[in-house]
């Protein structure tokens, strides 16, 4: 009665999917499991994204910090020679909560657009302390050689993580885990509750809702899933450089979330491949890209608010 | 629980929308606040609630001096309230604006996966019958009619179970049907929750408040049992015009 059960065609089409994603390494060509990869890692980026956006209704603009937090603490430790997935992936989680602690405690006094320049403000903060931090990140060169993690099981099968399929198939299943944490939380007291304060504040506070712990847990709690985000980005590359934070990232994040729909998770992930595949595909014909993706972009909040999912929900 | 304000004054700018306004409503009283338009009726409420701050002057709740405590902090000490323009959760359905309500008033949301709640249900089940909303279960708060909405403000008020309830213009658009509704709603709280009620239905205030307390131009010119206050020519000038 409270919860709409997701219903059995939805599982099955999501189902469907993860089967169809997995079976990639198998047939596709290199490159394009390459690809796919970055699609997959910027589709957690977005759904971490869309907790903020569309379930608690922040719009940050500064999102692209936490995925390069992430990024760089996986990077700091995977150069001191820490091997292991699980510390490398949780470090980027915790180094991106804890940068999170501060910004959100100080953007989430305001809502709104005042919200939106004060995240894209402290990210730009970060983004100059990555660049001018040389003696840690090494600047604009960046850290390059960033070695990627083995996983004890695999190593006796003789798989490794630099092969393409084995390192996208890793994460596919971060991506998973992350989409079955999000829906949970998105489903839980708390994510109801996070709903009920972005549809109405005043209201929940009347009820006695210290709605200030709800969003910032919100934050910080998305900030984490992005740097789990950014520690794939830093091992899938290689390398970690200032562009990760640059605002330009937390644009085209928003942009995914809203082309594909917010205030679900599957139209993050949609939206991340649109996104991408929109801009390999326009970037091999027109120089400006940009100009065409900003244009769909338009389109999509004009005549598609609902992004992606909305068309098939319409239906 | 206690209501009591006292010296109150909010300035805004020249205007003292309240003057050293004392008042005091005692555990389980029924009190209604009446005045023209521009009295200071809802701001003599949003400073009791705690979202406006007084420019002199103090709230209590119960024993508590809650002059500086955040509203949600208010509503916890027991304080429930409605608004003068309905303020619902426009995108939820009418079911889950009551367990959002229920919820709060449970301080159970920290938790982060689904959990199946029949408790919550069966409270939710019996609001909406109690309410009459019922058939409007799975609408939206935005697709409701403006009696509706104003019922469900009420309701939300209610689901947080308030010793102390504020109540702002609830009949206001109401046909004779939903206003009896709500009366009977607001009859049936127990004994000990206290009320006050700003509602320009005269009928209605007297007949669900015993004391009235009556503001003009933020000063209050009466206060006193209902027959006395209505009986009091300063008034009937004031309020009801020159007879």
């Amino acid at each position: 009665m409270l919860r709409r059960p997701a219903s059995a065609r939805y599982i099955a089409l999501l189902l469907a999917l993860a089967l169809a994603l997995a079976s990639v390494p198998a047939w596709a060509p290199r490159f394009w499991i390459y690809i796919a990869t970055q699609a997959l890692i910027f589709a957690i980026f977005a759904m971490s994204l869309d907790l903020l956006l569309g379930y608690a209704g922040l719009p940050s603009f500064g999102h692209a910090a936490f995925y390069g937090v992430g990024a760089y603490a996986c990077a700091l430790l995977a150069l001191r020679e820490v091997d292991g997935l699980a510390p490398l992936l949780l470090v980027g989680a915790v180094a991106a909560a804890l940068a999170a602690v501060p910004i959100g405690a100080l953007s989430l006094r305001t809502t709104g657009i005042y919200f939106l320049m004060l995240t894209l403000a402290f990210a730009q903060m970060l983004w100059g302390l990555a660049v001018n931090w040389i003696s840690l990140t090494r600047g604009t060169d960046g850290l390059i050689g960033i070695p990627r993690p083995t996983l004890p099981g695999l190593a006796t099968l003789n798989i490794t993580f630099y092969e393409r399929g084995a390192f996208f198939i890793l994460c596919l299943v971060v991506a998973i885990v992350t989409f079955v944490s999000l829906q949970a939380l998105a489903r839980s007291p708390f994510g109801k509750t996070l709903e009920g304060i972005r549809e109405n504040e005043r209201r929940m506070r009347a009820l006695g809702c210290p709605t200030f712990r709800y969003r910032f847990a919100a934050f910080v709690v998305a900030a984490a899933f992005a740097g789990v985000a950014g520690a794939l980005a830093a091992m899938s590359n290689g390398y970690a450089t200032p562009d990760l934070l640059y605002w330009t990232g937390s644009g085209l994040a928003l942009v995914a979330v809203v082309v594909g729909g917010a205030r679900s998770l599957i139209g993050p992930v949609l939206g991340a491949f649109f996104v991408l595949f929109a801009q390999l595909g326009l970037s091999t014909f027109v120089e400006r890209w940009e100009l065409i993706l900003g244009t769909l972009f338009i389109a999509f909040v004009l005549f598609l608010p609902g992004g992606l999912v909305g068309l098939v929900r319409r239906t | 629980m206690e209501v009591s304000v006292a010296r109150l004054t909010v300035r805004f700018g020249a205007l003292a929308a309240l003057n050293r306004v004392d008042i005091s409503v005692a555990t389980g009283e029924r009190r209604a606040v009446i005045g023209p338009n521009g009295a200071g009726k809802t701001t003599l409420l949003n400073v009791i609630a705690g979202e406006l701050q007084p420019t002199e002057g103090t709230v209590h709740l119960g024993e508590r001096d809650a002059t500086s405590l955040p509203t949600w902090r208010r509503a916890r000490l027991g304080l429930g309230r409605t608004f003068q323009r309905s303020t619902l959760f426009s995108r939820l359905t009418v079911v889950e604006n009551l367990a959002l309500a229920i919820r709060a008033r449970r301080r159970d949301s920290w938790r982060f996966w689904p959990v199946g709640d029949r408790a919550l249900n069966e409270e939710v089940k019996g609001r909406l019958e109690a309410s009459g909303l019922a058939h409007l279960a799975g609408r939206t708060a935005a697709r409701l009619g403006h009696g509706e909405r104003r019922i469900l403000e009420v309701e939300l008020a209610l689901a947080a179970s308030p010793s102390a309830l504020l109540l702002d213009e609830p009949m206001a658009g109401l046909s004779a049907g939903e206003r009896q509704t709500t009366l009977g709603r607001l009859r049936s709280l127990p004994k000990d929750v206290t009320v006050v009620i700003v509602e320009h239905d005269l009928d209605a205030v007297f007949a669900l408040a015993e004391r009235v307390t009556v503001l003009d131009h933020g000063v209050k010119i009466a206060d006193g049992p209902a027959a006395e206050v209505r009986a009091d020519p300063r008034v009937q000038e004031v309020y009801l015009g020159p007879i």
